[in-house]
């Protein structure tokens, strides 16, 4: 009696199993349509019956992109930037952790509430705002107008002083009691100590600022000055309505990431789960 | 033991400079700046003390006889109610499939489901306006195999919002998922063993044990998908090109029309304001009933 309701139970087990697999393969066929599509001939893509591979691959429309359009430049524009926000918000976010985790000084208070404040604040209602200010200073068109009002990371900073706040006290007590200086200190034990969590913070931020769309998108006006995730749905005189070629721009688009992803998969998944506020 | 207190002011201040300097210009300024330049009335570019008219509260009163913004706002409570709940629940089931699995298929599993999060909006725009093309798209063939007639989706009011929350339920599972699978391996598996023990059947279990202690995780993420979900524009930009802008006004793509296709700042930034006040009044209840959710557990 016993043993008939395991084996039921097991059954049961390995239909959920199998749908689990089944319903990946179909969640990630988009994609997987996208990428293939990108390697057909243009008369091939609209064919009225599915193609699961193409008959004749080519790779014209990666070509095209690369040779004729500005796809070149909208790369480096999105390497530069994304390096750009993940440099500076890593660096200046992991300087206010270690104060707020372990100095004492007037005003430590207003600041945590200030950064607790703008996790709240939606930066999307502040484009007109951001778009005068950059306007005036002259930046448009520039990467660090493109840059700089990404630089709103509150999650890093609170990241960083959770986990400053758990380095056992005596490393700390050792070190003053060598009279060494806090810079000494950061370099030489918080720093190294938290390696894993500086990776896997500027991976995610780094994905994070070459996925991002609307700034990018209002702050630059001229074809050559564009992001490529702002770039491929903005000239579409370039690619007019060849689907295939559409396609292998935005295979070029997401591929970076996409390979970041791949390669440090645990490190994202990490930085993704620290930054909902849960402890992976 | 005894550190010098001002000198520990000192470099505290100097760690925290760089940073205080962007967040005070990028941040503090433009948020006051909001609230000034919506009492104003001035256009985006070259407005200052010197071009604008202070118009008192004029920009805010005009805001509910004002048919765009009618229908952005509940375009946008419409949105959040077709991806908020509805993608909770969906990531919670791949997640529950997920944590049955167990080494490399694990891996690879998750990794499908993970993948489009990873994406620029503008790729996953791509790949859905490819897929569900009205000629040519893969979707629908499955529309003729089921009998239903072949729409052009995204150029039809009434199936606009329902496709651009699939699309983005798709898109940003991923996130949920992962939150989910931390909070189902924090369930300890004695648990588990002594519910087999009671011979409680699958759905006894999940209703009596997973579920009430993944309420907190179950909460958070409702929380975040919500808010997420309040300040949507990207995608609904991306998929009316071409369509109709105006039937499918989200609140932060109303901001954009009224700032930088009307070229009026103040009563743009009025409707900055009011998406403001609503994100920041929804983030405080939802911490609220979330640090409730927490003392319950």
């Amino acid at each position: 009696m016993n043993l008939a309701r395991t084996r039921r139970v097991n059954i049961a087990g390995a239909i959920i199993t199998v749908i689990t697999v089944i319903a990946a393969i179909i969640w990630a066929f988009p994609i997987y349509w996208g990428i293939v599509s990108s390697f057909k001939l243009e008369d091939e893509v609209v064919r009225p019956y599915i193609e699961l591979w193409p008959e004749h691959p080519t790779l014209r429309h990666y070509w095209f992109a690369l040779t004729q359009t500005q796809i070149g430049s909208w790369y480096v524009n999105s390497v530069a930037t994304a390096l750009g926000v993940t440099v500076l918000t890593v660096s200046t976010s992991l300087l206010v952790g270690y104060a707020i985790s372990q100095l004492r000084f007037p005003g430590r208070r207003v600041l945590w509430w200030l950064i607790l404040a703008s996790f709240m604040v939606p930066t999307q209602v502040l484009i007109i705002n951001h778009f005068v200010l950059i306007a005036n200073m002259g930046l448009l068109n520039t990467w660090a107008g493109i840059i700089l009002p990404q630089l709103i990371h509150p999650v890093v900073i609170i990241v960083y002083k959770q986990f400053f706040d758990q380095v056992p006290k005596e490393f700390r007590e050792a070190a003053v009691m060598d009279n060494a200086s806090e810079l000494r200190i950061l370099s030489k034990v918080y720093i190294p100590m938290n390696w894993g969590v500086t990776t896997a913070l500027s991976i995610v931020t780094f994905i994070w600022a070459w996925n991002a769309f609307l700034w990018p998108f209002l702050a630059v006006t001229r074809t050559e000055m564009m992001t490529i995730t702002v770039g491929i749905t903005q000239v579409s005189d370039a690619f007019g309505v060849y689907y295939a070629r559409q396609l292998a721009s935005a295979v070029l688009a997401g591929f970076p990431v996409a390979l970041a992803y791949l390669l440090f998969q645990r490190r994202v998944t990490q930085a993704i789960t620290l930054s909902a506020g849960i402890k992976g | 033991m005894i550190r010098n207190a001002r000198k520990d002011t000192l470099i505290a201040y100097v760690l925290i400079a760089p940073f205080v300097a962007i967040y005070g210009l990028i941040f503090v300024y433009p948020t006051i700046d909001m609230f000034i330049l919506s009492f104003k009335d001035a256009p985006l570019i070259a407005f200052g003390p010197q071009t604008a008219e202070w118009t008192g509260l004029d920009n805010y009163t005009r805001l509910p006889d004002d048919r765009r913004f009618g229908t952005a706002f509940w375009n946008t409570a419409y949105f959040v109610l077709l991806s908020v709940v509805p993608g909770t629940l969906v990531a919670l089931a791949i997640a529950l499939g997920i944590t049955r699995l167990s080494g490399r298929l694990q891996s690879l599993v998750l990794a499908l489901f993970f993948l489009p999060y990873i994406l620029p909006v503008s790729v996953v725009y791509r790949i859905w306006d490819w897929t569900l093309n009205f000629q040519f798209g893969i979707a629908m063939h499955l529309f003729d195999t089921l009998g239903i007639d072949r729409v052009p989706i995204f150029k039809t009011s009434t199936w606009f919002m329902p496709a651009v929350a699939f699309v983005t339920i798709w898109w940003t599972c991923g996130f949920s998922i992962l939150l989910f699978l931390a909070g189902l391996r924090a369930i300890p598996a004695e648990i588990y063993e002594a519910a087999e023990l009671d011979n409680a059947n699958r759905w006894t279990v999940f209703r009596k044990l997973t579920w009430p202690l993944l309420w907190p995780v179950t909460a958070l993420v409702l929380t975040i998908q919500l808010i997420l979900q309040l300040k949507i524009f990207d995608q609904v930009y991306l998929f009316s090109v071409g369509g109709r802008p105006n039937d499918n006004l989200v609140m932060v793509y109303y901001i954009y029309q009224r700032a930088f296709q009307n070229d009026d700042g103040g009563r743009a930034a009025a409707i900055a304001v009011v998406l403001f006040m609503i994100v920041i009044i929804v983030s405080v209840l939802n911490f609220q009933l979330l640090r409730l959710a927490e003392r319950k557990t």
